[in-house]
């Protein structure tokens, strides 16, 4: 034999050594989960998915606030949160700061969750309603409760988006455990949350979903728009299953429900 | 509108090198029979046959059979007279040479359905049960609920008074037809159906609203969760997925139904372009009978693209912005003519 005893046991230490190296920079954390997997051999990710965070109300860290509306009294008054994004600020651009601080001034006008608009990306992943996701080698869908936002990923046949859109156009692959999805052609409507934090249409979102737990997955974020940041930057949540056995998405169909807000004022008026 | 000829004589030569020559194929392919052929469709992974795609139930074959209509279906000729007229009718429901025209001509980006793919078929109407192609004789109560609906648009005043009295569609609510059942729009009447194990989600373009049916039997929501597109259980029978829909909360009532209708859809794969798609309505507070009626899916490229309708609703401001602006000049007018 070549190699003795001791050689094996420091070969082994080796193996495990690099084992554990490349488990931990593939997935940023150990020990990694492996998900069950679909037939064509991905990690599964259907289901009913919703972050349980206070992310919508202000992805940076803040402490609870008034309500906007003083008849709602605590009932929309804004929890506290630790916020989502890497390292607590967003590196904007002075002057995109300065249009972040003149929307949270506006937000009862300016927040397009106020008008019921589709809510873009990655605000529909942390809206506070639950989205579907129904996974196939060739597409993922994400289809949210909010508005029936819906997004379709390519996972096959990437090309660019045809049009700028609000959802965008989202080219998916997988990284071993991880589905990756790329998005760009977004219009520059959307914001990240009803403090008024924006983007403008050379907004890139990379998202990474990677399950965690057979009831939750880690949800990563990378944030890309040189005319309002300085640099790239990172949010980052868990998601959580909907584990009711009889989850399902339900109707939010909120247009009925910002006609009188968005019209009334066109109302014509009874006769004199 | 002159090349209207040139298509409708295009249209005679493509039902012709479809095969619509004779009443056996046709019969065949109509939705309301089984599947002739021996045709399997494929599978998913998890063993469903596999509807997967992009659809298009685009039709000029209307849902009642026309006014002095006697027969179930038309001669291939007669298909292409109806369709050319049905065609003529999009492209002129607006005056030439006016911006209207401009801007509403469907012959324009082919949003006119005979540019499109289309559901052919030679039958005179989408309804098949009743046999005379027609829906069935509403009941005292249905005629009175739709005579009470009729009554409270009335007093909700003109369509213009606010945006609360337009159509559904053009509020960007939810298409009319968006169903179940689903029904043909003028324009982008597209579809995606993906399917996952224990489910399957249909994307209909306009409005992107999204069907999602889970095929476990899982038992109903309590009644008083009530939808605008009900609430959808499938299951596989054989090839067909059978769908049936209850609890929809009676706002976008279907000709008429009231909130208690519930359907069954039938989606069965006949071949690699085509689903059949029959539906039965059974609402007994509105219907003497149930009834069914049927058309197909053809396949297209996809993919579909957002419908974002209320986003880019400009026209429900404008216009009422204008009808307020209407009012306000007729009332200077009038305080013109009023002696001093």
């Amino acid at each position: 034999m070549g190699i003795r005893p001791r050689k094996w046991t420091s070969l082994a230490i080796i193996i495990t050594a690099s084992l554990l190296l490349s488990v931990s920079s593939e997935s940023g954390q150990a020990p990694a989960y492996r998900a069950p997997r679909t037939a064509d051999g991905r990690p599964d990710l259907n289901g009913i998915w919703q972050a349980i965070n206070t992310a919508n109300w202000d992805i940076e860290p803040h402490a609870a606030g008034p309500s906007l509306v003083r008849e709602l009294g605590a009932i929309v008054a804004m929890p506290a949160g630790l916020g989502v994004v890497e390292g607590g600020e967003i590196p904007y651009r002075p002057e995109a700061r300065a249009k972040r601080d003149d929307n949270r001034r506006n937000r009862l006008e300016l927040d397009p969750e106020i008008k019921c608009y589709l809510p873009g990306v990655p605000r529909s992943t942390y809206m506070p309603f639950p989205f579907q996701i129904i996974q196939t080698p060739e597409f993922v869908m994400m289809i949210h409760e909010y508005a029936g936002a819906a997004r379709t990923i390519y996972m096959e046949n990437h090309t660019e988006a045809p049009a700028p859109s609000w959802m965008g156009w989202s080219n998916g692959h997988w990284e071993g455990e991880t589905l990756v999805v790329d998005s760009t052609g977004f219009n520059d409507r959307s914001w990240f949350d009803r403090s008024g934090n924006f983007h403008s249409d050379a907004l890139q979102v990379t998202e990474r979903f990677t399950p965690r737990s057979a009831d939750t997955l880690n949800y990563e974020v990378t944030i890309e728009d040189p005319d309002v940041f300085t640099r790239p930057w990172i949010m980052s949540m868990p998601l959580y299953r909907r584990v009711e056995p009889n989850a399902e998405i339900l109707e939010f169909r909120c247009v009925e429900f910002v006609e009188d807000l968005m019209y009334g004022h066109l109302r014509r008026q009874p006769d004199q | 509108m002159n090349h209207r000829l040139f298509v409708s004589g295009h249209l005679v030569a493509a039902l012709l090198m479809m095969g619509l020559v004779g009443a056996t194929p046709v019969r065949a392919q109509s939705p309301d029979s089984s599947p002739a052929n021996a045709y399997t469709p494929p599978r998913t992974p998890d063993g469903q046959p596999d509807l997967q795609g992009f659809w298009t139930n685009s039709t000029y074959t209307p849902l009642e059979r026309p006014d002095g209509v006697t027969t179930e279906f038309y001669t291939p000729e007669g298909v292409a007279e109806t369709e050319a007229r049905a065609g003529a009718r999009e492209a002129e429901q607006t005056v030439p040479g006016t911006i209207p025209d401009v801007h509403y001509d469907f012959t324009q980006f082919g949003l006119d359905r005979s540019q499109t793919t289309m559901a052919r078929s030679l039958r005179t109407s989408l309804i098949v049960d009743p046999p005379d192609g027609r829906m069935p004789a509403m009941t005292e109560e249905g005629r009175r609920r739709v005579a009470r609906r009729e009554e409270e648009a009335r007093l909700r005043g003109g369509r213009w008074d606010s945006a609360e009295n337009n159509q559904l569609d053009d509020r960007c609510l939810i298409m009319r037809t968006a169903g179940p059942p689903m029904l043909n729009t003028s324009y982008n009447s597209n579809y995606q159906i993906v399917q996952a194990p224990g489910y399957v989600m249909i994307l209909v373009e306009m409005i992107h609203d999204v069907r999602i049916i889970p095929l476990d039997g899982r038992p109903r929501p309590n009644p008083r969760v009530r939808k605008w597109m009900g609430t959808s259980r499938g299951r596989w029978e054989a090839d067909t997925l059978v769908v049936e829909t209850s609890g929809f909360n009676g706002k976008n009532p279907f000709n008429g139904s009231s909130e208690n209708m519930s359907v069954i859809e039938r989606f069965t794969r006949i071949d690699d372009d085509t689903i059949l798609y029959n539906f039965t309505i059974d609402d007994e507070s509105t219907w003497t009978q149930p009834w069914s009626a049927g058309l197909s899916m053809k396949k297209i490229q996809g993919p579909i693209f957002e419908h974002a309708c209320h986003e880019g609703n400009y026209s429900m401001y404008n216009t009422l912005v204008g009808a307020r602006l209407e009012e306000q000049l007729a009332a200077e007018e009038a305080a013109k003519q009023e002696p001093n």
